[in-house]
């Protein structure tokens, strides 16, 4: 502690400098943690599904849907236990700028078939029995300041017009990769706005056993094998892993770009300790000479360089710890439960502890190898 | 009694293909308590002297002892803690750290010895006292002049209260006034101290202040010159 003031003392030798280099290590950590965040979450996201739950699409893809009737005739497949359908909607709401998902679902179906969606029981029933009601999940209260009973009215894109539907219940996930900003509303009612077109983007089949999955997965797929739309059923996480894998190349990139811009900042730090070390070797042949130990310089460099990296790491890493959930953060409704993990935060500080021995030891090994004579015989 | 005794001392450096002889034999004795000035012209070897007698650097043959240790055989990092133990270290150019107040700057031998945080204050106080800063402990080097500035770099050689301490050119950017200033302080730390002071210096007024002269040419002590004269 009594060499505390020494090391204070160096930081605050050229202010301006040591402010933007902790700030440059702040904002590589920030930026750091952001893009882990964006990969954990989505390989969170990856991971949800139950055991005992299958999707099934369009063989031709997502964005093509499949006849409601389909519905009937996989409920009576054997080992077919529950059934429910959903529709991408795609509404935006207000200026558009901001996004949440949002789709038609068959409530009672879709709500029985998801106990992970909590909300109380008079909420979940007024649900039920409003055509035009909608259930929400609790971000968007809190982001929009919307209320039970309040009508919301969203542009359809990929199905034109307002749509007005009034908030009948919030819920709250139980799993963060249900997403806590996503709207539902009535299939029946989006059926009937779309002209009974009697279609459905995917079905949720909930099975008796998660050991049968692939061999039903098969039995559904093999019954619409020759209709003009055949299916691809999977399991649910291999469904979410679909979208997850679309990110695929984007989680290399972002992981890419973390790396080179923690490389780029701890190049910008080892340039400042450096320059910082170089400037001071007059001092360091003089502290030398009145008793202070290679092994103490070596020390002193270090903590100082440890000093910068540890303070960008708290602020950096602490900014997106408090920043994301203080504006709900989700990526536009593409990221539900994003956040930053406590093991982002134990490996930001881990790159911080990299960056400081990194950034610091060829400076402290140059002070402490200093030869005292030479040095001082530049500064005499 | 001899304080710093050198023995057979060669010292030599090689300057690209250049062997450079500075010492080749030297042998010496500087009594406890004395008050030596090291004369002689450029080149001829005194902060080479200084630098074997602190420790900084090391004789390339011979033997150099203070107080009895022999410093010519040690570790660097056994030299560094017998440095800040017995030795005390005055440039020319003051070498003060321009991040710190006078009183931080004199307080950095005691940084590392074993001192509570109370006896340093003490401890600085008294060796600001002595060199007569004593109001300016919070001034940063920046605001001293070129005379307080070499008596703060006084009060950080003499504050451990080492066996020897040693100044190389120490009135070499002063005034004739701070020259005067800073060498009755030497004289009084050597009288009233009794501190062994070792002074390198070009300046004849300055000698004339100690109580023996060393003359060196080319590595050899050609005249050691008792000074009967300034006391």
């Amino acid at each position: 502690m009594k060499y505390l003031r020494l090391v204070v003392a160096n930081l605050g030798r050229h202010k301006l400098r040591t402010v933007l280099t902790i700030l440059s290590v702040a904002l590589a950590l920030f930026l750091f943690a952001s893009l882990r965040s964006v990969v954990t979450t989505l390989a969170a996201t990856a991971q949800f599904g139950g055991a005992r739950r299958l999707v099934t699409l369009n063989a031709t893809g997502l964005v093509f849907p499949l006849p409601l009737a389909y519905g009937n005739r996989i409920k009576a497949l054997p080992g077919v236990t529950g059934l429910s359908w959903a529709n991408w909607f795609g509404g935006r709401y207000g200026d558009g700028n901001t996004f949440f998902a949002n789709f038609a679902v068959d409530p009672e179906s879709y709500l029985a078939i998801y106990p992970e969606i909590v909300l109380p029981a008079d909420q979940k029933q007024a649900f039920f029995q409003d055509r035009t009601g909608a259930l929400i999940g609790e971000r968007l209260i809190s982001r929009y300041g919307w209320k039970l009973g309040q009508n919301v009215t969203l542009q359809g894109t990929i199905f034109p017009g307002d749509w007005t539907f009034t908030i009948r219940g919030v819920y709250t996930p139980t799993d963060p990769a249900i997403g806590d900003d996503v709207l539902i509303f009535h299939h029946e009612y989006f059926d009937e706005r779309i002209g009974r077109a009697g279609i459905a983007g995917w079905y949720i089949v909930e099975i008796d056993d998660a050991s049968h999955a692939a061999a039903i997965a098969k039995s559904i797929d093999d019954v619409f094998r020759n209709s003009s739309s055949p299916t691809k059923t999977g399991t649910e996480r291999e469904f979410q892993a679909s979208f997850a894998t679309m990110w695929g190349n984007v989680s290399f990139l972002m992981s890419t770009i973390g790396l080179a811009v923690v490389f780029a900042i701890l190049l910008v730090t080892a340039n400042a300790m450096m320059m910082s070390a170089r400037e001071r070797t007059g001092e360091i042949a003089v502290l030398k000479t009145i008793g202070f130990s290679d092994r103490l310089l070596f020390g002193l460099v270090m903590v100082e360089a440890g000093a910068l990296a540890l303070t960008g790491a708290v602020l950096g890493l602490g900014a997106a710890k408090l920043l994301y959930p203080a504006i709900n953060f989700n990526g536009a409704g593409f990221l539900p439960g994003f956040k930053v993990t406590t093991s982002t935060l134990v490996v930001g500080l881990l790159v911080a502890l990299g960056l400081m021995l990194a950034s610091g030891l060829v400076p402290a090994l140059r002070a402490a190898r200093l030869p005292v004579v030479q040095a001082l015989r530049k500064v005499e | 009694m001899a304080l710093v005794e050198i023995r057979d001392v060669h010292k030599s450096f090689q300057r690209e293909e250049q062997r450079i002889e500075v010492f080749t034999g030297l042998t010496l004795d500087i009594d406890a308590g004395s008050f030596t000035a090291l004369m002689g012209p450029s080149g001829s070897g005194k902060s080479t002297l200084l630098n074997l007698v602190a420790g900084l650097d090391r004789p390339t043959r011979g033997v150099v002892r203070v107080g009895g240790a022999e410093v010519s055989t040690m570790s660097a990092s056994q030299l560094a803690a017998w440095r800040a133990r017995n030795i005390g270290f005055v440039f020319q150019s003051f070498n003060l750290l321009p991040v710190l107040t006078a009183y931080q700057n004199v307080e950095l031998p005691l940084l590392l010895t074993n001192l509570s945080g109370k006896d340093r204050v003490e401890r600085v106080k008294i060796a600001l006292d002595v060199v007569g800063l004593s109001d300016r402990a919070d001034h940063y080097p920046r605001q001293l002049s070129g005379g307080q500035e070499q008596r703060t770099a006084i009060a950080r050689a003499i504050v451990a209260d080492p066996t020897l301490i040693l100044l190389d050119e120490p009135t070499g950017q002063l005034d004739a006034k701070s020259s005067q200033e800073v060498l009755s302080l030497l004289q009084r730390l050597n009288n009233e101290f009794n501190k062994t002071i070792i002074i390198v210096t070009h300046d004849a007024h300055a000698a004339e202040r100690a109580k023996s002269t060393l003359h060196l040419e080319k590595g050899d002590l050609i005249e050691k010159r008792a000074v009967a004269a300034a006391r």
